[in-house]
C-alpha cells in the first residue's frame, strides 16, 4: 500500500469502492479485451446491485469499458456516451457464492469479434481484484503489468513461459497457476515489476501449447 | 512504508517529519523527489478545485443532497466564529460535491473525502499559507493514514465509519499540528485524540448512499480534528499511544455487527424515513 493508495485517488464521487473501484474493473475489462466493446452485459452482485444505483456503479462501469479515466467528469453520463460510441449495454443483477459484496460479472464483445467474460471486485478505496476469466480462476489486481497466459495442463508448461521471459530480462514479480481439470486448461497469472515489451509477449504466444496470452498494463494518468 | 506511529515518529529524528514521509516514498515507489511532490501538489489542487466547483443548485441522485454549504455560508446564526463556519461549510461543499458524482480526491476514502480540505483550504486562507506546506502536511496526513490503513482499516464495509470519517479526522488533526509547527509527538498525540473521539462509529448510510449521514460526518470530522490539534498544540496528550488507539480501532471494527458496516441495514439506514427514502429508490 503506498502513500498515494491512502491519498488520492482524484475521481468522480460519489464512492471509491462503488464508483471510482467500478469504473477501474471496466477500464481492465477493455484493456483485456483488447479492442473497444460493442456489447457490454454488466451482472451486479451483492452491494453492486443493492446501492449499485445510487453510487452510479452503472455508470462508471459503462465509463471504464468506454476508456474514461476515474476522475473524467462525462463519467455520469457513460450511457450516452455509450450510445453515441454504438456501444450495447445491459444491466441485471446475479447471486454469486460466496462473492466479495461489491462484485461484478462483465461479459463484453468486442468490435473485432472477440468476447471475454471478466468477474471482479471493488475491494475499497478504489482497489480493485480480477476473479476469474471466463470462467477460470485468475486473480490480479492490475496494479502491476500483468500476463494471462492459459494453457495445455502439461509438464514443462511453465518452465518454457519463464524461461522466456528470463531470456526477455522480465523480473518475474508474483506467479500464479490455477487450472479447471487435471490435463485439461490451466491459467498463469504473471505480474512483473517493469512493464513487458511486445515481443516478449509475441514470443510466449509462440510457445508449444499456448492457448492465449493476455498483456494488461494499465498505465497511471499522472 | 509506515506500519506504525513509532516508526514514523523515529524517521522523523532529526528532521521534520513530512521529509521522512516523502523519502519512504520515494524508496517505496522508486521514483525522484520531483514526481512525488507533483502528484501531491496535483491532489492539493484538486482538493481546491472540487471546493471552487461547488454549485448550490446541484442535488444528488437520490435528491438528499445538496444546497447544505450554501445555507451555512449564507446564515448569520452568531454561534461560531468566522473561521469554524469556514471549516463547516468548506466540508459541506466536498461531501455534497462527491454526492453529486462531481470530481473529488479520495482522502483517505470518498466518504470521508471533506475532512482534509475543510481544515486545510481555510487555514490557507486566514493565515496566508504558501501551496508547498500544504502539501507538505499533507504527506503528514497520509503517512497517519497508512499506519491506519496497514494496523486497522480505511474501509466503511470493514471497519464502520471510524474507518473512514475517523481516519480522515486523525489525518488531519496530525496535519493541522505540522502546519502550526507542533513536534511529530504532539502530531501523533492530535491523531491518537481524534481517533479516539471517533471510536465505535458506525457506518450507516441511509439507501447504501454516500450522504446521509456521511456529509454531515465530514463536518464532524473536520471539527473534531481542530479540536484535537488545538489540544495537542497546547501541550495536551493522549493518555493511550497512538499505535494502540489503531490498533482498539481494529478491534471495535471487528466487533460491529454487519448492519454497520456500510451494508444500510442497520442505524439511520433503518429508520422508518431511512427504509422510505431506500424504497423510493429501489423503485426508480
Amino acid at each position: 500500500m503506498t502513500l498515494f493508495d491512502i491519498m488520492g485517488p482524484i475521481m468522480v464521487g460519489p464512492s471509491s469502492s462503488h464508483t471510482a473501484g467500478a469504473e477501474r474493473i471496466g477500464l481492465i475489462t477493455r484493456r483485456l479485451l483488447g479492442e473497444p466493446p460493442v456489447s457490454a452485459r454488466l451482472l451486479l452482485h451483492g452491494s453492486f446491485a443493492a446501492t449499485g444505483k445510487g453510487h452510479g456503479t452503472d455508470r462508471a462501469l459503462v465509463a471504464g469499458l468506454l476508456g474514461l479515466a476515474p476522475d473524467d467528469p462525462d463519467l455520469p453520463r457513460s450511457f450516452a456516451l455509450a450510445k453515441e460510441a454504438g456501444m450495447e449495454v445491459a444491466v441485471d443483477t446475479v447471486t454469486l457464492r460466496g462473492a466479495h459484496p461489491n462484485t461484478v460479472v462483465l461479459q463484453v464483445a468486442g468490435a473485432g469479434g472477440r468476447s471475454m467474460e471478466v468477474n471482479a471486485s471493488s475491494l475499497g478505496g478504489g482497489r480493485v481484484r480480477v476473479n476469474a476469466i471466463d470462467g477460470l480462476e485468475a486473480s490480479f489486481t492490475g496494479d502491476h503489468p500483468t500476463l494471462i497466459i492459459r494453457n495445455e495442463d502439461r509438464p514443462g508448461a511453465v518452465a518454457e513461459v519463464s524461461a522466456a521471459l528470463s531470456r526477455r530480462q522480465v523480473n518475474i514479480a508474483a506467479m500464479q497457476l490455477y487450472r479447471n481439470m487435471r490435463g485439461g486448461l490451466a491459467v498463469m497469472v504473471i505480474e512483473s515489476d517493469q512493464p513487458i515489451w511486445g515481443a516478449a509477449v509475441d514470443e510466449l504466444r509462440g510457445l508449444p501449447g499456448i492457448v492465449s496470452v493476455t498483456y494488461l498494463e494499465m498505465e497511471e494518468a499522472e | 512504508m509506515f506500519t506504525s506511529v513509532e516508526d514514523l515518529l523515529k524517521a522523523a529524528a532529526g528532521r521534520p517529519l513530512w521529509r521522512a514521509v516523502l523519502e519512504d516514498d520515494l524508496r517505496d515507489r522508486d521514483v525522484t523527489e520531483e514526481h512525488s511532490l507533483a502528484q501531491m501538489e496535483k491532489l492539493w489542487q484538486a482538493m481546491k478545485a472540487a471546493v471552487a466547483d461547488y454549485d448550490p443548485a446541484r442535488r444528488s441522485a437520490s435528491g438528499l443532497t445538496g444546497g447544505a454549504a450554501a445555507l451555512v455560508e449564507g446564515g448569520e446564526s452568531g454561534l461560531c466564529p468566522p473561521f469554524l463556519r469556514a471549516v463547516i461549510a468548506t466540508a459541506l461543499r466536498t461531501g455534497e460535491c462527491n454526492a453529486c458524482m462531481r470530481r473529488i480526491v479520495a482522502a483517505p476514502t470518498a466518504g470521508a473525502s471533506g475532512v482534509l480540505p475543510a481544515v486545510l483550504i481555510p487555514l490557507q486562507a486566514r493565515d496566508g499559507l504558501e501551496d508547498v506546506q500544504m502539501v507538505q502536511a499533507l504527506y503528514v496526513a497520509a503517512a497517519f493514514g497508512q499506519v491506519i490503513a496497514s494496523r486497522a482499516s480505511i474501509s466503511g464495509a470493514e471497519g464502520g465509519c471510524q474507518a473512514e470519517v475517523g481516519s480522515a479526522s486523525g489525518m488531519a488533526a496530525a496535519a493541522l499540528v505540522s502546519l502550526k509547527g507542533g513536534t511529530p509527538e504532539q502530531m501523533a498525540h492530535a491523531c491518537a485524540l481524534a481517533l479516539s473521539n471517533t471510536l465505535g462509529l458506525v457506518c450507516d448510510p441511509v439507501a447504501g448512499l454516500v450522504e446521509v449521514p456521511c456529509v454531515s460526518r465530514n463536518v464532524m470530522g473536520a471539527v473534531n480534528a481542530l479540536s484535537c490539534a488545538e489540544m495537542a498544540l497546547c501541550g495536551v496528550p493522549s493518555a493511550i499511544p497512538c499505535d494502540e488507539v489503531i490498533d482498539a480501532m481494529r478491534a471495535v471494527g471487528d466487533a460491529l455487527p454487519a448492519s454497520l458496516r456500510e451494508t444500510g441495514a442497520g442505524g439511520l439506514a433503518a429508520t422508518p424515513t431511512g427504509r422510505q427514502v431506500a424504497r423510493q429508490m429501489a423503485g426508480q
